[in-house]
């Protein structure tokens, strides 16, 4: 059985004669946050649908939990929330995300008592007898999110899940997949709101034209070089020159130091060094190439898909 | 199995939501009403003015097939456009994404929609058809022959058609289907009248696209099948009206109409969990 929950190899996808995923290779550990990347038209939302079962994949094979794509079973075990989630929109959200529950298989033992639970992690109680035709965009997608929590997955495909909220609503999310992380599920999500991924996933993967074409783990401390940035005040030319002897390279603009180390273990003796020279330290920063200039560097010039 | 019944349910709670149903309802008591009151001035009519009672029983009998025949429409039309969205609509809006990933098969989720259907159309087809036997057993003391098997066979046309719009539902949008549907609903119609006008008029080619027209849509033979059926022989001889026994469908027509049937319903499920959402 493979260790992954998430383990496909060269998914391929062709409506009529458009390829929409040339060939998926993809391997998801257990437990992470996992961001999936990509431009309009890379083939994100196909690859999902792939992975779910809604979509038959043309060539190529794949595992989600051990078991084959598309296996009924399983899904018991997974959640989605849809982009553009819609259902029924003359049931009320507790009648919404208790009829998801049962068909989760959620038995009927306690189904009440969980329904309200999750609802209320999504911040839906007040609302909970309310018809989900009167909701916004953004309660709808906690509507949606409790439908894909409330039978505790071991998967969760978010497809775009903070997309209408406000920060208050983004940062519940947040929260929500941390814990989910916390209690051992796997979250895989697809988002445009790079600052989000950025903050909440420990792996992305980037794909463009349908194959993964960059992994970057986010959550792993820097091995190699390390940058940072130091704001210090009396930084004088003896207490530069510390710096740059420990550093591959160093800039000075004002105190507002830029630092490259060739390992992370000689931070502390640089700024022994600089205190010892006698410069006043306020902040170290260590540095990370942001997410979007990454995702900019690989995916190339805008489209216009 | 539970699965099954979950998805009929909600689908029989969704279908009960459509106001086309209420409207649908609504129609049928207002032509109820309508027949009511016909029924009642014939009888009127009848009083004070000699007659022999088997004229008598055949105009009240003709009256009392009219009032099945608008019931038969009806319940056909409705059927139709009641279901038409429930495949192709929730397929187009992506709201079947969200039970399709449930731990359900495909087959399952189809079956459950089409049993909550059948439901709701079997409680309207009952209403409807009782509610004019009753006025007419009120108004004329006419009561159709093998009310049973007549009432079971407009149920029968209602379930071709409804696996017809569950079929093309997996094809097409919504208003397709509903085109595609009820022009098939047109060419049993035409086959129908086709057939019945080969019989007084003895034309074989008629008589040919007559059948073939059934055979492309077999609904509108299954109505004048229970039209046959409801009727005295007698009275079904005598006029040239959908209701005529003029050109009866056999029970092999009723037969082939069930294989049909089970063949669209099979066809209908094959495309659902071929195809992607």
């Amino acid at each position: 059985m493979s260790d992954f929950v998430i383990d496909t190899r060269v998914l391929r996808k062709e409506f009529g004669r458009t390829v929409a995923v040339k060939g998926l290779t993809l391997q998801v550990p257990r437990g992470e946050i996992f961001g999936f990347l990509g431009p309009n038209g890379a083939g994100k939302s196909t690859s999902i649908k792939m992975l779910l079962g809604l979509v038959h994949p043309t060539s190529g094979q794949g595992t989600l939990l051990g078991a084959p794509l598309g296996d009924v079973a399983t899904r018991s075990r997974i959640g989605f929330l849809p982009e553009d989630f819609r259902f029924y929109d003359w049931l009320t959200a507790s009648e919404l995300v208790a009829l998801h529950a049962r068909l989760a298989g959620v038995p009927d033992d306690g189904l009440l008592r969980r329904v309200h639970e999750v609802l209320d992690l999504v911040g839906l109680t007040p609302h909970r007898d309310r018809r989900v035709r009167t909701f916004s965009k953004g309660m709808l997608q906690r509507a949606g999110l409790a439908q894909a929590l409330v039978h505790e997955p071991d998967v969760i495909f978010l497809d775009e899940p903070t997309s209408g909220l406000d920060p208050l609503g983004r940062r519940m999310v947040r929260d929500i997949l941390r814990a989910q992380r916390e209690r051992g599920a796997t979250v895989f999500l697809n988002s445009h709101l790079l600052g989000e991924i950025e903050i909440t996933c420990d792996r992305v993967v980037f794909i463009r034209d349908g194959e993964v074409v960059a992994a970057k783990e986010l959550s792993a401390e820097p091995q190699a070089e390390t940058r940072v940035r130091i704001r210090a005040e009396n930084v004088t030319p003896e207490a530069f020159a510390v710096v740059e002897r420990s550093s591959v390279s160093a800039t000075n603009d004002a105190g507002d130091l830029v630092l490259a180390l060739a390992a992370r273990e000689q931070l502390p003796a640089v700024i022994g060094g600089l205190v010892t020279a006698g410069a006043r330290i306020y902040e170290v920063t260590p540095l990370r190439e942001p997410l979007e200039e990454l995702f900019v560097r690989i995916m190339g010039e805008d489209r216009g898909l | 199995m539970r699965e099954l019944l979950l998805i009929a349910g909600i689908t029989l709670r969704e279908a009960a939501r459509r106001r086309i149903l209420w409207v649908a309802l609504a129609c049928a008591a207002i032509l109820l009403a309508i027949f009511a009151i016909a029924l009642r001035l014939q009888v009127l009519q009848f009083h004070g003015r000699p007659m022999s009672p088997f004229v008598r029983y055949q105009v009240e009998s003709g009256m009392l097939m009219i009032g099945l025949y608008t019931c038969d429409l009806l319940a056909v039309v409705m059927t139709i456009l009641t279901s038409i969205d429930t495949i192709a609509g929730e397929i187009g809006s992506g709201t079947v994404q969200a039970i399709a990933t449930k731990p359900i098969a495909r087959w399952q989720l189809m079956l459950g929609k089409f049993i909550g259907f059948a439901c709701m159309i079997a409680v309207y087809v009952a209403l409807t058809f009782a509610g004019t036997v009753a006025v007419s057993h009120a108004i004329t003391g006419v009561m159709p022959e093998h009310a049973v098997l007549g009432a079971l066979l407009i149920f029968f046309e209602c379930m071709v058609a409804l696996s017809l719009t569950f079929f093309f539902g997996t094809w097409f949008s919504t208003l397709t289907t509903g085109v595609v549907v009820l022009g098939l609903q047109a060419v049993a119609f035409m086959g129908g009248w086709l057939e019945q006008v080969s019989g007084f008029s003895q034309a074989p080619q008629i008589i040919t696209v007559g059948i073939w027209s059934s055979l492309i849509m077999p609904a509108e033979s299954l109505w004048r099948r229970a039209a046959f059926v409801m009727q005295t022989p007698l009275a079904g001889s005598l006029s040239f009206s959908p209701f005529a026994n003029v050109s009866i469908p056999s029970g092999v027509a009723v037969g082939y109409a069930g294989l049909y049937f089970v063949v669209v319903l099979a066809l209908a499920v094959w495309r659902f969990r071929e195809r992607d959402f």
